[in-house]
């Protein structure tokens, strides 16, 4: 599931593609050997993705290691309606829902305080270290915290409770933080000439900043999002009696022996790709719109 | 809605921002209904934000503005019926021209129909109705000038305000956009107040000049006061065509002075007996670049009270129409004389050529 951030960091980054050699030159040797070792760059990384992958695909026959026996999608019935291998549909739902949760919370919370910290106000260093300090915090311990915290006022710890804060707390630095990315670019000429055009506060967020600032907040979502249903450390302790998808895998990984893990690996990463691939693809439809040329990767 | 003159008071007009120092410094003036005014300056000389206070986007420290007769302290834009054309238009990226024509009756809660109706007739103005659909980023710097002000236009304001309109533009285009701008005031029949530093622009377009310095107001009427009678030497400087010579004065003769500076004394410049000097005055002259004639040194026929000094040609500059030779009649100061082309080709000069600067008595004005 991890692979969802990488993901995520590529489009964000948007590398420029650099202009192919022109034909007849020559490369030199150390093009070679630099392209080698970026092979087995992207062999390390996505190799043993793969292999699970693959794994996922056995029949009935098929164990937790190569060589595979077999393909259907056996596993990935089993994954849905055998009870052993765990919750695996509850934990799902509350993972999503729990996601889009936080995903709102970022996009709202991000939105504001990137207005806001365009004027200096009192106490905007110390607001924006406390907010870097939440991000550098070990996730495991902060998330104890959290969950002795909610022991101590005798609330029960929940998904929508103790771990929508565990999870805000990672979530919301890296929104602002992207925001802020996103503001810089944000001219508040535009702001100010709907005001003299007439247009209240609300109708100038409403018809103009919201507006200019989309791609970024698609931007903002996304990563609220796929942090959020890959967030493992701080929900350990937070989550209550249910489970979310990743606390599910991982009890998983110590009970379940059969390939219908694996299958639970392709499954995530499919819902991954399908959201940063949506995300992706409204942020280039609005740039058309825009005729901006999209600055694809 | 259309009643409502547009004729603007400012009257002792301060802003500051640090409670110390003014950036708009009792500024006095009256714009009648329907002018073009123009604010020249050079970049923070408090000319933009005179504007942005007339539009109602910034708040006088101290003073009044009083639009068609009344205060309009702490209205909003539309309730001033002022609009304003940003400097770099600040069109909205997100909407196309239509759109962004039709924000200000978008806001106002008119319906769809009925704004794209007014927006329809308001591109028909300014020769839009083709790109309609386009989006600003699509736009070539003319166009987007027209969408801005089709777009400020469209919300039936008594006062345009201006910011540097054309200094996002190329040269060309900035010429053939400051007709537009002339044939749009003329058609709306309102008052625009624009921003420039380019002092062509302003006397090209504006019935009332304003040139302003360090926040006050150095001299404001019409164009043709302000280039030809400039009232002391920063105004004289900045619109450009005067020689400015200062000195002290030495001696009054009979119908000229005779002015000293420190590298040079003995300046004798022919001057109206009116002008109340006497001995010891430091005093600027002023004199029109396009009034002083040269002469070889060996030709006669000075005129009557006429001021003749020796100069060398250091530069000459074609201009088309006129021949800019600059001169070293000052030792600490610039002296250029525009000679007509054809006169200048009948017997041109060349570059260390001796000559006299002449002028005939009465072309020299002192200053204040």
């Amino acid at each position: 599931m991890t692979v969802a951030l990488g993901e995520a960091d590529m489009a964000m980054v948007r590398t420029r593609r650099v202009p192919a050699v022109a034909r007849g030159d020559r490369r030199p040797w150390t093009f070679y050997a630099l392209a080698a070792v970026f092979t087995l760059y992207v062999a390390a990384l996505y190799g043993p993705m793969i292999c699970i992958y693959i794994l996922s695909f056995q029949d009935i026959r098929g164990g937790l290691v190569f060589p595979t026996k077999g393909h259907s999608l056996h596993w990935f019935v089993d994954l849905f309606t055998q009870v052993r291998t765990g919750d695996v549909k509850g934990s799902f739902d509350r993972s999503i829902k729990l996601a889009a949760l936080v995903t709102v919370v970022t996009l709202v919370v991000s939105l504001m305080a990137g207005l806001a910290f365009r004027r200096r106000f009192f106490g905007d260093t110390f607001v924006f270290y406390l907010m870097i300090g939440s991000l550098v915090a070990p996730g495991l311990v902060l998330g104890l915290g959290i969950g002795l915290l909610f022991q101590w006022l005798g609330i029960n710890a929940s998904w929508y409770t103790s771990a929508l804060g565990a999870q805000l707390s990672w979530t919301l630095p890296f929104g602002v933080l992207v925001m802020f990315a996103v503001m810089s670019r944000f001219n508040s000429v535009w702001e100010e000439a709907a005001r003299d055009l007439g247009a209240t506060r609300w109708q100038t967020i409403r018809l103009v900043v919201i507006p200019v600032l989309a791609p970024g907040l698609v931007a903002v979502a996304l990563f609220g999002f796929t942090l959020s249903y890959d967030e493992f450390a701080r929900t350990l302790q937070t989550a209550g009696s249910l489970n979310t998808l990743p606390l599910e895998i991982w009890s998983m990984t110590l009970n379940v022996t059969s390939p219908s893990l694996y299958a639970l690996g392709t499954v995530t990463t499919i819902v991954s790709f399908a959201i940063i691939g949506g995300c992706i693809a409204a942020i280039v439809f609005i740039n058309k719109r825009r005729g901006v040329r999209a600055a694809t990767h | 809605m259309r009643a409502g003159a547009g004729d603007i008071e400012l009257a002792g007009l301060c802003k500051s921002y640090d409670g110390a120092t003014n950036v708009v410094d009792g500024v006095n003036l009256k714009i009648p209904d329907g002018a073009y005014c123009c604010f020249l300056g050079p970049s923070g000389c408090g000319k933009t934000t005179i504007l942005r206070m007339i539009a109602g986007h910034e708040d006088p420290t101290a003073g009044e503005i009083v639009i068609g007769g009344e205060n309009v302290a702490g209205m909003a834009p539309v309730e001033r019926r002022t609009a304003m054309m940003f400097q770099s238009y600040a069109l909205f990226p997100h909407l196309n021209v239509r759109d962004n024509i039709a924000f200000a009756l978008r806001v106002r809660g008119q319906s769809r129909a009925e704004r794209y109706k007014a927006a329809d007739l308001m591109m028909e103005k300014v020769r839009l109705t083709e790109l309609a659909d386009r989006l600003p980023a699509n736009l070539s710097g003319g166009q987007q000038q027209r969408v801005a002000l089709a777009r400020a236009a469209i919300t039936e304001p008594r006062v345009l305000l201006l910011d540097e309109p054309l200094s996002a533009l190329d040269e060309q285009l900035r010429v053939q956009m400051r007709q537009e701008l002339r044939r749009m005031q003329r058609e709306l029949g309102i008052t625009f107040i624009h921003v420039t530093h380019t002092q062509l622009e302003a006397i090209a377009l504006a019935d009332i000049v304003v040139v302003m310095e360090k926040g006050k107001i150095k001299q404001s009427g019409p164009a043709r006061d302000v280039y030809a009678y400039p009232r002391d030497r920063y105004v004289a400087e900045f619109l450009g065509g005067q020689n400015v010579l200062s000195g002290k004065v030495e001696k009054i003769g009979d119908g000229h002075v005779v002015l000293s500076q420190p590298n040079r004394s003995g300046i004798q410049v022919g001057l109206c007996a009116d002008a109340r000097l006497s001995v010891g005055d430091r005093i600027d002259l002023a004199v029109r670049r396009d009034d002083i004639e040269l002469m070889r040194v060996d030709a006669g026929g000075l005129g009557d009270g006429a001021t003749a000094l020796p100069s060398r040609v250091v530069a000459i500059e074609y201009q088309g129409s006129f021949v800019k030779v600059m001169l070293d009649t000052l030792p600490d100061e610039d002296f250029v004389a525009y000679i007509p082309e054809r006169t200048f080709f009948r017997d041109p000069f060349d570059v260390g050529d001796m000559l006299l600067a002449t002028w005939s008595a009465g072309r020299a004005r002192v200053l204040a």
